[in-house]
């Protein structure tokens, strides 16, 4: 028996779920296919930044975008997601850092883009007393913050069903294809049939995207993160380093986050991950370094999340280069998280308007494929 | 003193100096192999041998005859060319079997061809209304104290559950000299029946004389409820009152100290976070990970041997150390094997170490109403989260143990579900109406145990950390 | 809550709790000396700052955790104790930095 609906979204990560839900708003009825469970992978237990800061410029505008969403997250999914605004700090450990910021902050208020402000050595001890004292300065970015991933990425799949989404958990989308002017997914013993087809499988969606005849420079990777056990409250805004790989963050329950996108060894057909316990060293030694305040805290656990990275690092946003009715959303390389809210809502626009008011045509798949549409 | 592994590469790595980990490192190194014993406590012995080296009870009828059993795996440990280092505490390991080990604050990294799995067991969860109460401990902690330092309890003293631990501890207790004001037996009376069957191989097995024996040393002496269907302790910020019903009649009593006991289950932190695969079993009632018949896991080179294979008691842990650590000498030296113990008599002493099982695991089958808790009684104790909080969140979604950490941080605290994880799993499976199987468990990952910030800052660098300087 | 057996001859030894002296014996971890001590050692929880005594005393339940010679939050029941060890209870979510 093959169901027919308006819509089949590959993949129930924050990407897939946002988008799913966003169908529905527009009073489509779509399905929703994961082979594990919604936020399973990298957009569950990602470190939950919501960032527009150091953004590639391409991603700016649907970052925005995003932003727009996050601010009012609880009216749109009825879940406050542990949502929280204290501004995101890049820090420069030295001169020379701090004049990239500064050139970095300039080219955006050429294109147009204020949401990154140059700050010197008094603002930023003001925004995080903790941070070494050589630092000279950096940049922040005023409305960010971060959220649960788990939880988020949850409550999003949670309101697409409340809002008629048929949700396929725990079996994987096979045999896809395109026929009679329809794409058709098996799930299990069902099927599936709608005039769109959205790939939003993330570590996954490469293979997706190359069986359908578009491959992409893309690998999988599983960027690690570790948490300490809950310590007195000592900094509010999420801080990432200029020049060394580390995001730092404080959650309210007191447990701090540490990461920055050192990668441990993904086993993706196990669905596992195999921690690079010298590669963490590195993360916590540069936390001893620049928060010596955290020298005797503890690690408790330790982790990774299974993604996909471009080599461009930007996704791969949009429609199909090839096939009426496909459309891609995946690629995200390790800053997908704050962009999923918006490019659900994006997504949704493109495939019920046609277009969007928000620019994303730097990110399309023909930039790989020039389109034969 | 403070002393790192010797080698960084190891033929065998035993983890844990129980017997398993005891008998198997004694094996290996006698055939010839390096061998590192890694354990986390002060001495050897784990926990049925605890302080076998050390414990200030020194008349040896106190702790009985089986206790003392441990001192001859002790010596022939010695005897071997083992190296052992206790006080280390293993965080990773891996399925590429790299391990990672604290030792004195320091943290070192370890290969190994083989590891062997020796952590044993933990108490099972008895999550009643009020078990977090300070004064309320679980009888396998009493017995610790009583064997490392000679401790007896002293105050008003009420030992609840039921199993072959708890009349150990009891009678242990009565021959140092300690208080016991009453005994609550929660075996469920539906059990004697369904354990009939098994009860021909457990007559006939060496349990059966001791442990009446020992059953009707401490009736003599304390007063003994049994049928006991409601548990449950109360005090402010203090344990003050045991209050249970047994034979439909409640009945609450002061107390100072309440031990709870309802048998042991595998310690699967190391093992599950290492990938190895787990089954649940629906005898024991516990996560027991796949083996082949010489404790091989679904990890390649890493083995299982003890209670952390599924619970079989110490003697049959012994016998599943040597077998561990003969399946790896004959894959790492075969010529070795030839001086130890045939596989063949291995298995028969095994298969003698065994008998008797399932009648006691039928007998102890803990009921319901002690694994699978309800309301305020809280489930998950480092994040504080009660039963209906779980089923709260079971109600708007959460399906599964790691679903469930979206809503509430069940099992994110530092004892990473040792205290929570089966009754989450079966908890929610109740609630879902599926199978503790289906449900699943947490994810565990390493650090298995925490390590501060500085300690990991301080390891070693990685070989490309090194060749990045030397290039610089 | 716990009283010693008279067979016990192991030598004694000082250790500091909260800063005032306790006796205990060679051999004991800090947690089984802290319950010997007939002391006040509850901690209390870094989540709700329930009081708590240690539950397993085999490493698994992290009750236990206590600040030993400064460094804090290890499990008590797994240290042994030495002449002159500083131990702190903990109270709530442990302060770092100090």
């Amino acid at each position: 028996m093959t169901k027919n609906v308006d819509a089949i979204v590959v993949g129930g990560g924050i990407h897939g779920c946002s988008t799913t839900l966003h169908l529905c708003l527009a009073g489509l009825k779509p399905v929703l296919i994961e082979k594990d469970y919604a936020g399973r992978h990298a957009s569950g237990v990602n470190a939950g930044g919501v960032r527009q800061l150091a953004r590639h410029i391409p991603e700016i505008p649907l970052s925005i975008r995003s932003m727009g969403i996050w601010e009012k997250i609880e009216d749109l999914l009825d879940d406050d997601c542990s949502f929280e605004s204290h501004g995101q700090v890049l820090v420069a450990e030295n001169e020379e850092e701090l004049a990239v910021c500064r050139a970095r902050v300039a080219e955006l208020n050429a294109l147009g883009f204020t949401h990154e402000e140059l700050i010197d050595a008094t603002e930023l001890r003001r925004l995080v007393p903790a941070v070494a004292e050589t630092c000279p300065g950096g940049v922040v970015s005023r409305r960010d913050g971060a959220a649960n991933p788990a939880q988020t990425t949850t409550a999003f799949r949670r309101k697409a069903e409340q809002l008629g989404a048929t949700v396929r958990e725990g079996v994987a989308a096979s045999n896809i294809r395109y026929s009679g002017g329809l794409w058709r997914v098996d799930v299990g013993t069902e099927s599936f049939a709608a005039p769109v087809l959205v790939n939003a499988a993330g570590a996954w969606a490469g293979k997706i995207a190359a069986a359908l005849g578009e491959p992409v420079p893309v690998e999988t990777v599983a960027p690690m993160l570790m948490i300490t056990s809950r310590v007195p409250h000592f900094i509010d805004p999420v801080v990432i380093l200029r020049g060394r790989k580390l995001s730092f963050k404080q959650f309210s329950n007191g447990t701090v986050l540490i990461g920055g996108g050192h990668l441990a060894t993904p086993y993706q057909d196990r669905n596992e991950t195999v921690l690079d316990w010298r590669s963490l060293a590195t993360s916590a030694r540069t936390v001893f370094e620049l928060f010596p305040v955290m020298r005797s805290a503890t690690i408790v656990r330790a982790w990774a999340g299974i993604e996909a990275k471009m080599k461009d690092d930007i996704p791969v946003f949009g429609p199909s280069s090839r096939h009426k009715g496909l459309y891609h959303q995946f690629g995200f390389s390790l800053h997908g998280f704050q962009l999923g809210p918006g490019a659900g809502a994006v997504m949704a626009e493109l495939i019920v308007n046609g277009g969007t008011q928000t620019r994303v045509s730097d990110l399309g798949i023909d930039r790989f494929h020039p389109t034969t549409l | 003193m403070i002393v790192a592994p010797k080698r960084e590469d190891y033929d065998v790595v035993v983890i844990g100096a129980g017997p398993a980990g005891l008998a198997a490192a004694a094996t290996s190194a006698e055939a010839g192999l390096s061998t590192l014993l890694l354990d986390e406590n002060i001495g050897p012995g784990g926990q049925v041998f605890r302080a076998i080296s050390s414990t200030p009870v020194t008349e040896r009828n106190q702790l009985g005859a089986d206790y003392w059993v441990g001192a001859d795996l002790v010596q022939a440990l010695r005897a071997s060319n083992a190296e052992v280092i206790h006080r280390a505490t293993v965080w990773s390991l891996d399925r590429n079997l790299e391990i990672a080990v604290s030792i004195g604050g320091a943290s070192a990294f370890v290969k190994a061809k083989r590891v062997i799995l020796a952590t044993g067991a933990l108490e099972r969860p008895f999550p009643i209304p009020g078990w977090t109460l300070p004064g309320v401990m679980t009888a396998g902690a009493a017995q610790t104290m009583l064997k490392s330092s000679g401790l007896v309890p002293d105050g008003r003293t009420v030992i609840a559950g039921q199993g072959p631990l708890l009349w150990l501890l009891a009678a242990q207790i009565l021959r140092l000299g300690g208080r016991i004001d009453r005994i609550l037996d929660t075996t469920q009376r539906g059990n004697y029946f369904a354990s009939l069957p098994h009860a021909f191989a457990f007559l006939t097995s060496p349990y059966f004389i001791k442990g009446l024996t020992m059953m009707r040393e401490v009736k003599a002496k304390v007063q003994v409820v049994s049928g006991v269907t409601e548990l449950s302790a109360s005090g402010d910020g203090q344990l003050a009152n045991v209050s249970y019903v047994a034979g439909g009649k409640r009945e609450t009593i002061p107390a100072d100290l309440l031990l709870l006991h309802q048998g042991v289950v595998p310690n699967v932190n190391l093992a599950m976070s290492a990938g190895v695969e787990h089954r649940w079993d629906d005898l024991q009632l516990c996560w027991s990970p796949l083996l082949d018949a010489s404790g091989n896991s679904s990890v390649a080179g890493i083995a299982i041997a003890g209670d952390g294979a599924g619970i079989g008691g110490a003697n049959a842990a012994v016998v599943r150390g040597r077998i561990a650590a003969r399946a790896a000498v004959e894959a790492l030296a075969p010529a070795a094997a030839a001086k130890l113990a045939p596989m063949a008599a291995l298995r028969a002493d095994l298969a003698k170490a065994e008998r008797g099982r399932v009648f006691l695991d039928t007998l102890f089958r803990p009921s319901q109403q002690f694994r699978i808790p309800a309301g305020d009684t809280i489930v998950c104790r480092c994040e504080e989260v009660t039963a209906k909080d779980v089923l709260d969140a079971v109600a708007i979604g959460a399906t599964g143990p790691n679903q469930l950490k979206a809503y509430r941080r069940t099992g994110m605290g530092p004892c990473q579900g040792r205290l929570c994880g089966l009754t989450v799993t079966e908890l929610m499976a109740q609630a879902r109406g599926k199978t503790p199987q289906e449900i699943g468990y947490y994810r565990l990952r390493a650090p298995v145990k925490p390590i501060t910030l500085a300690e990991l800052a301080a390891v070693p660098k990685s070989e490309a950390d090194i060749k990045a300087v030397v290039r610089g | 809550m716990f009283k010693r057996s008279e067979q016990d001859k192991r030598p004694q030894l000082q250790i500091f709790v909260d800063g005032v002296a306790v006796a205990a014996r060679q051999g004991d971890t800090v947690s089984a000396a802290l319950l010997a001590s007939g002391r006040d050692a509850r901690r209390s929880t870094a989540v709700s700052g329930a009081p708590r005594l240690p539950y397993c005393m085999m490493g698994v339940c992290f009750d236990c955790l206590v600040t030993i010679d400064g460094v804090g939050n290890r499990q008590g029941c797994l240290v042994p104790v030495a002449e002159g060890m500083q131990i702190e209870i903990q109270k709530g979510k442990r302060e770092i930095g100090k």
